[in-house]
C-alpha cells in the first residue's frame, strides 16, 4: 500500500503540473503598460512554487516507498545533517526566495500604485452600485459636476445624482459602457453608490475595490484595441455574478466619434 | 512498568444519572465527544450545502429534488435562485470554518486528550468547560435557525463585509434577520471558545503530572496550547466586531456604514462609519483563525506520524518553535486579505513581508516531517495514511500562498477561484485530514473498539484522490480569471463551465465516500473489535489507561513521568522498540 501511495502521489503531482506547463489555462494576454512586471512576477513565482511543490511531493513519495515495509530490526537512519540542515535550508533557501519575491514584487506593485497619474491623463469616473457600473466623462470643460445622493433616481436614469442646472454638470456625459483611446493614460475615479464592489479587468492587470465613503482611483494605459469585460469581484448581493460592463479600447478617432455619439444621447 | 505515586489525590465521585453522565457532563472526555458529535453533524451539513452549490454551478437551471422544502422562496420549483446560492454559500463556509475546523481538531480532541496526555485527572474548571460546549451548541442552533426564519440566511459570505452586512434587508434577502442571527451565532461561538481556552491554558501550565515538564509534552499538546492562546486573543476581537454589526442593524448605529449611501433610490439613514473598519477587525481575527484551524492538526499529525515511523522527529524543539512563530506572525499578516481593499497601498507592502516570512516556519515543519521519514520504519495504516496525506495537502495548498502573499500578483488573483483553491487545500482539506488522522488513531482509546482498517483505507484513497480532483482545478480556474462567489458563469467565464462540471462530479463522489467513514464510525462504535490498551504501541500517557479511560482518567493514581514522549527506536527490556513516558526503564539505543 505504501508503494501505491508513492505512485499515486507522483501521478497527482505530475497531473497537477501539466496544465501549468502546457499553459492550458492562464491569464489573458496583457494589454497594459504596467502589466509586464506583474506577469514576470507571476512567472517567477510559478517556477518557484511549482518546483517546490514537485520536489516536496516527489521526495515524500520516494521516502514513503523506500522506508515502509522494512524488515524487522532494520536500523533507524538519520537524515544527513539532521534538523540543522533543515533549519539552514529553511532559512537560507526559502528565506532568500521569499525575500527576493517580496522585493521584486514591490517594484511591480509600486508601478501601479506609487506613481501619480500623468498630468494629462484622461479622467473618467466610474460608479458601482447594485448591480451595474456607470461611467461619467467630464465633457469639454474637463470638470465633473457635483454628485447629490438625494437626487439619484435610477428610473429616470440619473445614476450619479446630477443636477444638470449646475454649470460643471451641463456637459457631463454618462454612459453604461466605458471607452478609452488606445495608448492614452486614463485616470479612473472610483465611487461606490451603495456597497462594496470591485473593478476587475484581467487583460488590463487592474483590480481595485470600491469603498463606500472613500473616493479611490487607479490609473492605467491600454495598449491594444478591443472589447474587454469589466466584472465586479466584491460580493455585493444577488446580482453580483452578473454585474459587468464592457470596456472598449478604441483608436483616438473612434473614441472621439464614440464620445460625440454619447454626448448627443444625454 | 507504571509508577504508582503515593501522593494524595483529590477524588470526586463519578457522575450518576443519565443527564449528568451524558448530557450536562463536566467530564472533559464526554465534552470532547460532544464536540466531536457537533463537528460531525456540522461537517455533513456543510458538505451537503457544498453539493447543492456545486450542482448549481455546474448546471445553473437544474431542479434539485426536494430543495423547495428547504426554502420555497429560495428554490421555487426546486431551482436555486441567485440569492439562495449565496445564502447556501455563506452557511457552508460559516459552518465549516467555525463548527468543524475550530471544533473538531481543537475542542473535540483537545478536550478529550489534553488532560490525559499531561497526566491530569480533569481540566481545572470542569463546569466552565461544560458551559463552553453548550454555549457552542447554542451558537450552532442560532446559526441553523437562520435557514428557517425571516427570508433565510445571510448572503454576505462567511466574511460578512460591510456595508452589505450592516445596512439590513434593503441590501438583499437574508440581510436583515439572517445577518443578525449570523453575527449573534458567531458572538456566542466566541464566548464558547473563550471559555474553552480558559481551561486549556491552565491545564497545560498547572495540571501536569510529576515529571511532565513542558519539554516532555506530546507535540499535539503544544499544538492545542498554542491554539488556545490564539483563540483567546482572536475571538476576543471577533466578538465585539459582531456586536457592533448587530448594533448597526438594531440600534441605529453606523459603525461600519458611511453616509450618503443610496440603495434602491433610498438614501440610507447612516453616517460616520467606516467600511474598512469591519475588514480590519474581521481579518485581525480571521487570519489567526485559519491557524487555529491548522495548528492542532499539525500537532496531531506530528504525534501520529512519530508513532507510525517508530522514531522521533529530527527535532522536537524546532517543531514547537515553528508553531509558535506561525502563531506570532499570524497577527501581522492579516492585511494580505485586504491588498486591493482600498487601504493605503503602502500598508499592502508592509503586510506582504510577514506573509512571505511565515512561509519559513511552515516550510520548516514540512521539511522536518519529510526528513524524519528518512531511515524510519514507516507503518501504513489508516491513521498514518491520512497523516501522510496531510503533509501532501498542506504542501499543495501552501505553495499557492507564494502567489497570494504578493500584492502585485494579488491584483490578478484576488477574489478568484485561485484563492478558493488555496484555502480549501491548505486549511479545509488539510485540517479535515488532521481530523481523520486523529479519529483513526484515537478511536480505540475513546470508544474501546477498533475501527475497520479496510474501510479506513478505502475512505483514504477516495478522499485523497477526490480532494485533489476537486481543488487542484480551482487554481487553473483562478488563473483564467474565474471570479469567486458567482452563482453562474457568463461572458468570458462561460467556457470554463466544463471544468466546473468535472469538479462537481468529483465533489459528489468524494462526498459520498465520507459515508464510508460515517458507517465505519457508527459500526465500530458498537460492533468493532475490542481495543487493547495500546494498539499502536504509542508512548504517551493516554495509552497507559484503559480503553476507554475511567471517569477520572488514571483510576485514582497519579502518574509520574520519566521520559519525553518520543522514546521510539530504542531497545526496551521486553523486546519492544519503544518506552512509555511513565516507565522507570532507562532507554537503550537500538
Amino acid at each position: 500500500m505504501a508503494k501505491i501511495f508513492a505512485v499515486t502521489l507522483i501521478l497527482i503531482a505530475i497531473g497537477s503540473a501539466i496544465p501549468i506547463i502546457w499553459h492550458i489555462w492562464e491569464p489573458p494576454a496583457d494589454i497594459s503598460t504596467h502589466g509586464a512586471l506583474i506577469d514576470e512576477q507571476m512567472s517567477e513565482t510559478m517556477a518557484e512554487a511549482g518546483l517546490s511543490f514537485l520536489a516536496a511531493q516527489f521526495v515524500l513519495a520516494i521516502f514513503v516507498w523506500i522506508f515502509s515495509n522494512r524488515p524487522k530490526g532494520a536500523k533507524i537512519g538519520h537524515f544527513p545533517g539532521g534538523a540543522t540542515a533543515m533549519v539552514l535550508a529553511g532559512f537560507l533557501l526559502v528565506g532568500t526566495e521569499v525575500i527576493a519575491l517580496g522585493i521584486f514584487g514591490s517594484r511591480a506593485w509600486a508601478s501601479v500604485y506609487f506613481q501619480p497619474p500623468a498630468a494629462d491623463a484622461m479622467p473618467i469616473q466610474v460608479q458601482a452600485g447594485q448591480f451595474a457600473f456607470y461611467f461619467r466623462y467630464p465633457g469639454p470643460d474637463g470638470k465633473f459636476g457635483p454628485m447629490h445622493p438625494n437626487l439619484i433616481n435610477e428610473a429616470n436614469l440619473n445614476f450619479f445624482g446630477l443636477d444638470y442646472n449646475e454649470s460643471a454638470t451641463k456637459d457631463d456625459i454618462v454612459t453604461a459602457e466605458m471607452a478609452i483611446p488606445v495608448n492614452r493614460e486614463v485616470h479612473l475615479l472610483m465611487h461606490s453608490k451603495d456597497l462594496g464592489h470591485s473593478f476587475y479587468v484581467p487583460e488590463l492587470r487592474i483590480q481595485q475595490d470600491f469603498v463606500p465613503g472613500l473616493d479611490l482611483s487607479v490609473h492605467f494605459t491600454a495598449t491594444k484595441i478591443g472589447k474587454y469585460e469589466i466584472v465586479c469581484t466584491q460580493l455585493c448581493g444577488l446580482g453580483h455574478y452578473n454585474m459587468r460592463a464592457y470596456l472598449y479600447v478604441y483608436s483616438q478617432q473612434d473614441f472621439d466619434d464614440w464620445l460625440k455619439k454619447e454626448a448627443a444621447l444625454q | 512498568m507504571h509508577d504508582m505515586s503515593t501522593e494524595a489525590v483529590h477524588h470526586h465521585a463519578p457522575p450518576t444519572g443519565f443527564i449528568r453522565k451524558y448530557i450536562f457532563s463536566t467530564d472533559h472526555k464526554v465534552i470532547g465527544k460532544q464536540y466531536y458529535g457537533l463537528g460531525l453533524v456540522a461537517v455533513f451539513t456543510g458538505m451537503v450545502l457544498s453539493w447543492l452549490m456545486r450542482l448549481h454551478l455546474g448546471w445553473t437551471s437544474l431542479a434539485i429534488p426536494g430543495l423547495h422544502f428547504l426554502s420555497s422562496t429560495g428554490a421555487p420549483g426546486n431551482v436555486m435562485t441567485p440569492e439562495y446560492y449565496l445564502q447556501l454559500m455563506t452557511m457552508h463556509a460559516t459552518i465549516m470554518v467555525f463548527f468543524v475546523l475550530t471544533v473538531a481538531p481543537f475542542a473535540a480532541f483537545g478536550n478529550f486528550f489534553l488532560p490525559i496526555q499531561v497526566g491530569a485527572e480533569d481540566m481545572p474548571f470542569p463546569h466552565i468547560n461544560m458551559m463552553s460546549f453548550w454555549v457552542t451548541f447554542v451558537a450552532f442552533l442560532v446559526l441553523i435557525s437562520s435557514f428557517f426564519l425571516g427570508d433565510g440566511p445571510a448572503l454576505s459570505g462567511w466574511t460578512g463585509y460591510a456595508p452589505l452586512s450592516a445596512v439590513g434587508g434593503v441590501a438583499g434577502p437574508g440581510q436583515g434577520l439572517g445577518q443578525v442571527l449570523w453575527a449573534a451565532s458567531l458572538a456566542i461561538f466566541c464566548v464558547g471558545q473563550l471559555l474553552g481556552s480558559l481551561n486549556f491554558i491552565p491545564t497545560t501550565l498547572d495540571m501536569r503530572a510529576k515529571g511532565m515538564t513542558l519539554s516532555r509534552m506530546p507535540l499535539n499538546v503544544w499544538g492545542w496550547f498554542i491554539t488556545s492562546c490564539m483563540a483567546l486573543t482572536a475571538f476576543a476581537v471577533l466578538m465585539p466586531a459582531c456586536i457592533l454589526l448587530i448594533l448597526d442593524h438594531v440600534a441605529g448605529t453606523s459603525f461600519f456604514v458611511p453616509s450618503n449611501l443610496v440603495i434602491n433610490d433610498q438614501l440610507q439613514p447612516h453616517a460616520g462609519g467606516s467600511t474598512l473598519l469591519w475588514q480590519h477587525l474581521f481579518w485581525f481575527f480571521g487570519h489567526p483563525e485559519v491557524y487555529i484551524a491548522i495548528v492542532p492538526a499539525m500537532g496531531i499529525v506530528s504525534h501520529v506520524l512519530i508513532a507510525n515511523i517508530r522514531r522521533p522527529l529530527l527535532s522536537y524543539k524546532v517543531i514547537i518553535a515553528c508553531m509558535f512563530s506561525i502563531a506570532f506572525l499570524s497577527y501581522m499578516v492579516y492585511g494580505h486579505h485586504m491588498f486591493v481593499s482600498g487601504m493605503n497601498p503602502f500598508s499592502s507592502l508592509v503586510f506582504s513581508f510577514p506573509t512571505l516570512i511565515i512561509t519559513i516556519p511552515a516550510t520548516l515543519i514540512v521539511l522536518i516531517w519529510i526528513g524524519s521519514l528518512y531511515g524510519s520504519r514507516l507503518r501504513i495504516n489508516s491513521a498514518s495514511l491520512f497523516a501522510l496525506g496531510f503533509i501532501s495537502m498542506f504542501v499543495a495548498g501552501g505553495v499557492s500562498g507564494f502567489f497570494l502573499a504578493q500584492p502585485s500578483i494579488d491584483i490578478m488573483l484576488h477574489a478568484t477561484y485561485f484563492v478558493v483553491g488555496h484555502f480549501h487545500l491548505v486549511m479545509a482539506v488539510a485540517a479535515i485530514f488532521g481530523i481523520f488522522t486523529g479519529t483513526y488513531f484515537w478511536f480505540p482509546k475513546m470508544f474501546g473498539r477498533m475501527m475497520n482498517e479496510t474501510l479506513g483505507k478505502i475512505h483514504f484513497w477516495l478522499t485523497f484522490v477526490g480532494a485533489y480532483c476537486i481543488f487542484m482545478p480551482f487554481h487553473y480556474l483562478g488563473l483564467a480569471g474565474n471570479v469567486r462567489r458567482y452563482q453562474a458563469f457568463v461572458g468570458y467565464m462561460e467556457p470554463l463551465i466544463p471544468i466546473h462540471k468535472f469538479i462537481t462530479v468529483a465533489a459528489l463522489i468524494t462526498g459520498a465516500a465520507q459515508f464510508i467513514f460515517l458507517y465505519n464510525l457508527i459500526h465500530s462504535r458498537f460492533w468493532g473489535k475490542i481495543a487493547p490498551e495500546n494498539p499502536w504501541e504509542c508512548t504517551s500517557l493516554e495509552w497507559t489507561v484503559p480503553s476507554p479511560p475511567p471517569y477520572d482518567n488514571f483510576g485514582g493514581r497519579h502518574p509520574v513521568v520519566y521520559h519525553d514522549p518520543y522514546q521510539y527506536g530504542v531497545e526496551s527490556e521486553n523486546g519492544a522498540d519503544y518506552i512509555m513516558q511513565d516507565s522507570t526503564e532507562t532507554p537503550k539505543e537500538a
